[in-house]
């Protein structure tokens, strides 16, 4: 028999040895729990899964969060906006992060779950570069309608007469353009097809769409692959989160009469121009953003993303979890904390103020 | 242990006897020289900017010039012979590229991060620079430990019965059809599987690392009844045999005879299997979620583990980008490591619980 | 298959215990393979009929489910077929290589370096895809559209960053090679020493030797390594995804362009994270189809290699 014991010795000793190192918790983790939790901070574990783009954001805000609360543990599942509403509406999660605001139905859905109405706030705004790599060429100004046609194929070249018109001082080479999309479904895609259904004057007829729509063109995983497809080639364009684009040229857009440059601050004042989702509870603060705005110095490609949980939790605890957690997102600090850790434009003043009171709302049943 | 079975040895007889025994052969250096030839023609090409693949191309193509010239001076079968090496050895080269670029990527970007705090801190509130893995590695081995607890048994079980009990049964090819259905599920499937397992005994939004295990264990099992059935298919009849003589009961003889003699191979198969589902994001990510902080029992909570983690920092690195690109690097040599580690374990267990044979 | 050599009831031999507890283990492993895979098929049947009979209106993709599997079932094909007819040579010549051609010292030390492969995560061979393989293949791709571009796998336009449906075989076949070289490999060695050697005495060179002595004896052993490198090929998610440049719905013979079919499994992860509702059933559905995909295979490999039991040692 000591040969079988000893051929279930391998992972035996796996085991064994992952008890071993259970002895002693990780070298920069206090044992908390023994310590009564101390003035009001908050304690236990905060679930969430949602949309991949508030990751690195959450990570900034979980540094802070449980530093102030050593009690209190944050997990968030990056499974994607769906999976996280649809976690959140089935009560698997105590609140979600998701890209795009909740249907009706899902509101139905979800309220009826909560039993209460829901708590649904935008607190993570990033502004969407168009990025370019062409050799020769450091500064690009685009309308809304050239972009529109350049990711439908209908330019193919950077010496087009309209790239020229936007860029009367540019010399452009004649080089082939590759345009780079998303090839996962997201919601950097799906505002920036609404940005271009919406501004591009029919230069985009794809419509709104989280699935990029058009054949042809090049496609990459992730803000990561199309950052890399586009820095590996020459003459690609593409859009990805401005906070990730790195050396790459950043184009500017039209709006109005200007060129504006992507930066946090003129992607935040999107969202004071936005206008609210009519027939929402007072605590669901969706907005559509208004992507054709001329207003003076508004960056209008943005992704919104929110974090939706019920307006009343099952006990005083969980409420005070989670209604610590998310004012602490919405609070100046955590704004703060996400743009430098996350590249995320801060929520204004205004319009911070709303989401707290929306925040405020959240109690015990 | 080629070299005694070589058939090409000439002997030392009288020149031409040889020539009798042995027909007109390549000069000795003939081999050598040709494959230089074709090394120094690939380099030059590359040297002088040709295409990685091309310059590859080049080097293969003149390598063939050997059998070329063999069947000239040969004959036809040595050249064959000659060919077939050629063949062999250039899929071999062919082979070692990818895979030797592809470990010095992961050792070379890896070993930067690797130090005393990356083993032994976790994520727990670090952003950007600093903070580990400990986490993550905490949970690959739970996980992957549980993953194996469960599958080694019932897959060296199910092999056993397939090939000493099952008699050629109908049960026993539906068995064995089905475990080959079984490899091609996606790994993402298992997962989703699991979960769906889960939810029906822990309610909505279960996360814990058994169900990890669970997950893994479909994509395991397979793989190791698959090595093991041919590894005891391989144990002669003679040796059975000899056992049943012996008036040996069948278990015994299965236990003390069979498995030991096929233990080399089964070990194998069982590091195999690991090693095929430690690197496993996907179903990772559904049932066992993830988490910053170290988690030690496998029933409650999110467990994080090496590749989730490493796909989550590539994925949302933050800002600036390059502390958390290096971790996921670092998690991905860590993984290799562990393997590492299995592998010379399970040597070691084959090395001295083996029968001691003519292997 | 030992029924004829093991030791029989009916002789009046005692029927001990422990073969009947060690039968009785054994069985029920092979039976709760069973109920496993019954969980696993019905789990995706349960979950993925609401999506095959999905109306078009209700999922995002807009159509109905035949007409949206259809090119991925394609590519899946495409992608696994030419993965597996890379790799299935080299893995074979690479494990005759170790076993039989390097000194025995060596063969070891490669042995091991190509089992620790197969723990590589997908995400670092998927890098490694887009940013060494990919970029190097752009000349290649380019060379086969101007020589050879009257066959239509190498149609072109090439693709200008390489990052086309060729490129993700490639990939895959590197996958797959670890395990596949890694049975092989054990196969070659449990050759009987003296079928090799009474091969060489009779005069046959070493391919012949290999020809006449391994290869027979082995073949059912390859086929099961080839099956389960076609099942991961089949199977592989995030590599394909990240390395592949996809358009939905595209359906072509072309290699090397950067409109690509996807596969079923790298569909799914790339669509999962943002599907809702019906979406998902679609989904899960067309993980239901790639089941069936290797249900068929593997009986067609069944019924084509007609396993020689002659040369089994368990006949």
């Amino acid at each position: 028999m000591n040969r079988k014991n000893l051929r279930i010795a391998a992972p035996a000793a796996m085991l064994a040895l992952a008890l071993g190192l259970s002895a002693c918790g990780a070298a920069n983790e206090s044992d908390g729990g023994s310590d009564a939790p101390s003035g009001d901070s908050v304690s236990g574990t905060l679930n969430g899964a949602g949309a991949t783009s508030q990751e690195a954001a959450i990570a900034a805000w979980k540094k802070e969060f449980q530093t102030a609360n050593p009690d209190a543990t944050v997990n968030y599942d990056p499974v994607g906006s769906g999976g996280g509403r649809e976690q959140f509406i089935a009560g698997g999660v105590a609140f979600a992060g998701t890209d795009s605001y909740l249907e009706d139905e899902e509101v139905t859905a979800a309220a009826e779950k909560c039993g209460s109405d829901i708590v649904e706030v935008p607190v993570y705004v990033s502004p969407i570069a168009v990025i370019f790599k062409l050799d020769g060429v450091d500064e690009l100004s685009l309308s809304p309608k050239t972009i529109g046609q350049i990711f439908e194929g209908k330019i193919t070249q950077w010496d087009d007469a309209a790239i020229k018109a936007d860029n009367p001082d540019a010399t452009l080479p004649d080089t082939d353009i590759t345009a780079v999309h998303r090839s996962d479904d997201s919601g950097t895609t799906k505002n920036f097809t609404n940005y271009l259904e919406a501004a591009s004057e029919g230069g985009w007829t794809g419509g709104t769409v989280e699935t990029w729509p058009i054949k042809g063109g090049e496609a990459a995983e992730g803000t990561s692959g199309v950052v890399a497809a586009v820095t590996g080639g020459n003459g690609t364009i593409g859009y990805a989160d401005e906070s990730q684009a790195g050396e790459l040229g950043k184009a500017k857009v039209k709006v109005g009469e200007d060129y504006i440059e992507p930066t946090p601050e003129a992607a935040a004042k999107t969202l004071d121009t936005a206008t609210p989702v009519s027939g929402r509870a007072e605590t669901d603060i969706a907005v559509d953003i208004d992507r054709k705005t001329s207003e003076a110095g508004v960056y209008p490609i943005v992704l919104v993303s929110y974090q939706v949980a019920c307006q009343t939790q099952k006990d005083a605890a969980t409420a005070d979890l989670v209604k610590g957690w998310m004012t602490y997102i919405a609070s100046t600090e955590g704004q703060a904390a996400a743009a430098s850790g996350a590249g995320s434009a801060p929520l204004s003043g205004d319009f911070a103020t709303k989401v707290q009171a929306a925040i405020e709302t959240i109690a015990a049943a | 242990m080629t070299t005694t079975l070589s058939p090409q040895t000439p002997g030392s007889g009288p020149l031409d006897v040889q020539q009798e025994l042995y027909g007109a052969q390549l000069p000795s250096w003939g081999s050598k020289a040709v494959v230089g030839l074709a090394l120094v023609v690939g380099a030059a090409l590359y040297l002088t900017g040709t295409n990685l693949v091309l310059a590859a191309l080049a080097v293969w193509v003149v390598s063939l010039g050997l059998p070329v010239w063999s069947v000239v001076v040969e004959g036809r079968r040595k050249a064959t012979d000659r060919l077939v090496t050629v063949l062999v050895t250039s899929a071999f080269a062919l082979a070692m590229f990818p895979l030797v670029s592809i470990l010095y990527t992961v050792i070379s970007k890896g070993t930067k991060v690797l130090s005393a705090e990356f083993f032994t801190y976790s994520m727990r509130n670090v952003v950007g620079e600093g903070g580990g893995i400990y986490q993550a590695l905490v949970g690959t081995l739970l996980i992957t430990g549980a993953a194996a607890v469960i599958s080694i048994p019932i897959g060296i079980f199910a092999a056993i019965y397939l090939v000493e009990y099952a008699d050629g049964n109908r049960l026993s090819r539906w068995i064995r059809f089905l475990v080959d259905v079984m490899t091609g599920i996606p790994s993402i499937v298992a997962g989703l599987f699991a979960y769906a397992l889960f939810v029906v005994f822990f309610g909505e939004g279960v996360r814990m690392g058994i169900g990890g295990s669970v997950a893994l264990s479909v994509l395991m099992i397979p793989v190791l009844v698959r090595s093991t059935e041919e590894m005891l298919k391989l144990v002669p009849n003679e040796l059975r045999e000899a056992s049943y003589a012996l008036g040996v009961p069948k278990w015994r003889t299965v236990a003390k005879v069979v498995l030991p003699t096929a233990l080399a191979g089964i070990v194998t198969g069982i590091t195999l299997a690991i090693a095929r589902v430690i690197g496993e994001t996907a179903p990772l990510l559904i049932i066992a979620g993830a988490t910053d902080s170290v988690n030690f029992n496998l029933f409650d909570g999110r467990m994080a583990t090496l590749p989730v983690f490493a796909y989550q920092s590539i994925r949302s690195p933050g800002i600036p980008p390059e502390f958390s690109i290096d971790r996921a690097w670092g998690a991905a040599l860590t993984l290799l490591l562990i393997v590492m580690l299995l592998n010379l374990i399970a040597r070691l267990v084959s090395y001295f619980f083996s029968p001691k044979g003519e292997r | 298959m030992t029924s004829t050599l093991a030791p029989r009831r009916k002789r009046g031999t005692v029927v001990r215990a422990g073969d009947r507890i060690f039968s009785g283990l054994s069985t029920s492993a092979g039976i709760l393979i069973l109920l496993v895979l019954a969980g696993v098929a019905a789990f995706l049947t349960i979950e993925g009929v609401p999506g095959i009979l999905a109306n078009p209106d209700e999922v995002k993709s807009g159509q109905s489910f035949w007409p949206y599997v259809w090119p991925l079932v394609y590519g899946t094909l495409i992608a696994a077929t030419v993965a597996l007819i890379i790799a299935t040579p080299v893995a074979v010549g690479v494990a005759l290589f170790i076993s039989h051609y390097s000194p025995r010292k060596l063969g070891q030390i490669l042995g091991y370096l190509v089992d620790l492969l197969a723990a590589v995560p997908s995400v670092v061979y998927g890098l490694w895809g887009i940013q060494f393989l990919a970029p190097n293949m752009v000349p290649v791709y380019t060379w086969l559209e101007d020589n050879l571009g009257f066959v239509p796998f190498f149609a072109g336009p090439a693709s200008a960053t390489g990052r086309t449906i060729m490129t993700a075989c490639i990939v895959l076949a590197v996958m797959i090679l670890p395990i596949m070289t890694a049975i092989c490999r054990e196969i070659f060695l449990q050759t009987p020493r003296l079928h090799e050697e009474a091969a060489l005495a009779l005069g046959a060179t070493r391919w012949e030797m290999a020809r006449l002595a391994i290869f027979p004896y082995a073949r059912s052993g390859i086929v099961s390594a080839a099956m389960l490198g076609l099942g991961r090929a089949l199977g592989e998610t995030l590599a394909v995804a990240m390395v592949l440049s996809v358009t939905a719905g595209t359906v072509t013979a072309n290699l090397i362009s950067s409109t690509n079919p996807s596969t079923i499994a790298a569909n799914i992860a790339l669509s999962f994270g943002e599907a809702s509702g019906k979406t998902v059933n679609v989904l899960i559905a067309s993980g239901l189809v790639l089941f069936v995909i290797t249900f068929l295979v593997n009986f067609a490999a069944r019924s084509v290699v007609d396993r020689r039991k002659e040369f089994s040692g368990a006949n």
